[in-house]
């Protein structure tokens, strides 16, 4: 029995005027132990899927269910096995660390003791502080809090929205670090997040964009499915490089990536001389131009495109 | 060409009781240029950003923006500076045009000049039709541009960018930085931070905090190199994980 099984599944939110297509019948399965990465920029649906899945709201139409039980009747079931950490912090910010935690073992039926080797590598870090007040920790210890209460009853799903969102890169890549080792315990975790470069570390993805499912696959095999010749270039003057690549009618995207931008051209054929061309017209110095592999980043926009 | 600096800093500090934010930077930004400003939550950012932008004052050492004292002088700088973060950016329940109207006159524009710059805005973002909407009702990506656009409508001599870009698509953040480019093209400087280490690359110098102290500052290309490293998320990673002091 796959864990998540999401079946066309649409949300709308209606105001005075508009209706907002939220989710547009989405369909996609999570495998047992799996990273299972939703990914995506604000706005695309994300927390609104996450929001049907762990039971606080009600799909306009279509059918879920987690662990084999239906999100609509069975929500009682879902809501006892799975683990949620919302984008917002949403724990007691008047209680203590070490309260909080004592708080959602006990409404689960369960002790810290009980599931402490399940927690035991993050909680560690914050244990220093676990009579200060939650409100008042920082926010990659808000985060390991949250991580701490929302595994405390040893769910079988869990379920993070967004839990990188404005964290710096050191806590970010700590943080993906402690999902691969609760990955090892089994527990199957759908994570979303609006940073491209964290498909790498799903063992599949779903990217969404408008409330559609771009695309849903291995990274790899998302990254395969790039088709044409991808280049990158770079010179003195990058922004007016970019413009002169983008004035080139034989150009079908241009697009800054770090130090280099990254090219893609209408036709299927290799332009290195077109480029070159491009170059030289501009009367561009230290020109350097390499044929490169795709990343999520250049899938995603292409794929926006389509 | 004789360069000018925009933003000079000397030993600049800040100190809450015992704990020192920032801890004696110094460094120097020149007109036109793209500064990355980066560093780690609870490095001290944020702190050294609001004494530059005159809204904090430091406890020892010197710095001037656009040629004004941020001791003596913070209200010139509030004039010549623009500021814009994800979180405190436009009115969401004024429209495009108003939030204009709102700004150019906080800034002192005329109202010639606004109606002027409202034109001109309207259609370098491709919003004709929507001066009217609110910008409640704008995608994110749209509001982010428009709040950029906003933030140097009086032509400041320097603008503050704190996380402008979290959680847009990707297509929209590159369109982001092609006015980010073309506004410090026309010799407006750009003082930015973000959270996405690519975006460090389209800087032309960066500056990493960490404990309070600026810990390395060069070209994202000198910066990679002395830190033997194929991106600015690895050199970032190899100062950041020095940090003693832990979170925001």
């Amino acid at each position: 029995m796959q864990p998540v099984v999401v079946e066309n599944i649409v949300q709308n939110y209606s105001t005075k005027k508009t209706v907002v297509e939220a989710l547009k019948g989405i369909s996609f399965t999570v495998d047992r132990g799996e990273i299972f990465g939703i990914i995506g920029p604000d706005g695309a649906g994300k927390t609104s899927l996450f929001r049907i899945l762990t039971t606080l709201l009600l799909a306009e139409s279509g059918k879920a269910t987690v662990d084999g039980f239906d999100v609509v009747t069975d929500y009682k079931q879902i809501r006892n096995r799975i683990g949620y950490m919302p984008g917002r912090f949403s724990l007691y910010q008047d209680l203590s660390v070490e309260e909080n935690l004592q708080f959602f073992a006990t409404i689960f039926n369960t002790s810290i003791q009980q599931n402490y080797e399940l927690i035991k590598d993050i909680y560690q870090q914050i244990e220093p502080f676990k009579d200060r007040k939650a409100g008042a920790l920082s926010g990659g210890m808000k985060q390991k809090l949250a991580l701490c209460c929302a595994l405390i009853h040893k769910p079988s799903v869990l379920f993070l929205d967004e839990p990188t969102t404005g964290v710096d890169a050191v806590s970010r890549k700590e943080f993906w670090e402690m999902l691969h080792r609760l990955k090892e315990q089994q527990i199957t975790i759908l994570v979303s997040t609006a940073y491209m470069d964290e498909a790498s570390l799903c063992d599949r993805v779903a990217l969404i964009q408008k409330g559609e499912l771009l695309s849903v696959d291995t990274p790899k095999n998302i990254i395969g499915q790039f088709k044409k010749p991808l280049w990158a270039i770079r010179a003195d003057e990058m922004y007016k490089l970019m413009n002169d690549i983008a004035a080139d009618p034989a150009v079908e995207s241009c697009y800054p990536f770090g130090q280099y931008h990254h090219v893609v051209f209408k036709t299927q054929e290799k332009r290195r001389q077109t480029l070159e061309e491009i170059a030289k017209g501009g009367d561009h110095a230290n020109v350097e131009i390499k044929p490169i592999e795709p990343n999520i980043e250049d899938c995603f926009m292409a794929l926006m495109k389509d | 060409m004789q360069s000018e600096k925009v933003i000079t800093a000397h030993e600049l500090t800040k100190r809450f009781g015992d704990f020192v934010a920032v801890n004696k930077i110094t460094f120097d930004v020149e007109k036109g240029e793209i500064f990355g400003f980066l560093g780690a939550n609870g490095a001290g950012k944020t702190t050294a950003m609001r004494m530059l932008c005159g809204l904090l004052l430091p406890t020892s050492g010197q710095a001037t923006v656009a040629g004004f004292d941020v001791y003596k002088q913070n209200e010139q700088i509030k004039k010549n500076i623009g500021y814009m973060s994800q979180k405190f950016s436009l009115y969401e329940d004024l429209t495009v045009s108003e939030n204009i109207r709102f700004y150019g006159g906080i800034y002192g524009l005329s109202d010639a000049h606004i109606k002027e710059k409202s034109a001109l805005l309207v259609k370098q973002l491709h919003l004709d039709g929507q001066e009217k909407t609110l910008v409640r009702a704008l995608p994110l990506g749209w509001k982010q541009k428009l709040a950029f656009s906003i933030a140097i409508v009086h032509d400041p001599a320097i603008v503050f960018l704190d996380e402008p870009t979290g959680g847009v698509d990707p297509v929209t953040r590159r369109e982001f930085w092609g006015l980010i480019y073309e506004a410090s093209a026309r010799g407006i400087t750009i003082f930015v931070t973000t959270h996405y280490m690519d975006e460090a690359e389209y800087c032309n110098r960066v500056s990493i905090m960490v404990d309070g102290r600026i810990d390395a500052l060069d070209t994202p290309a000198n910066l990679m190199k002395d830190y033997s490293a194929a991106s600015m998320d690895e050199v970032f990673l190899q100062l950041a994980r020095k940090a003693v002091r832990s979170g925001d």
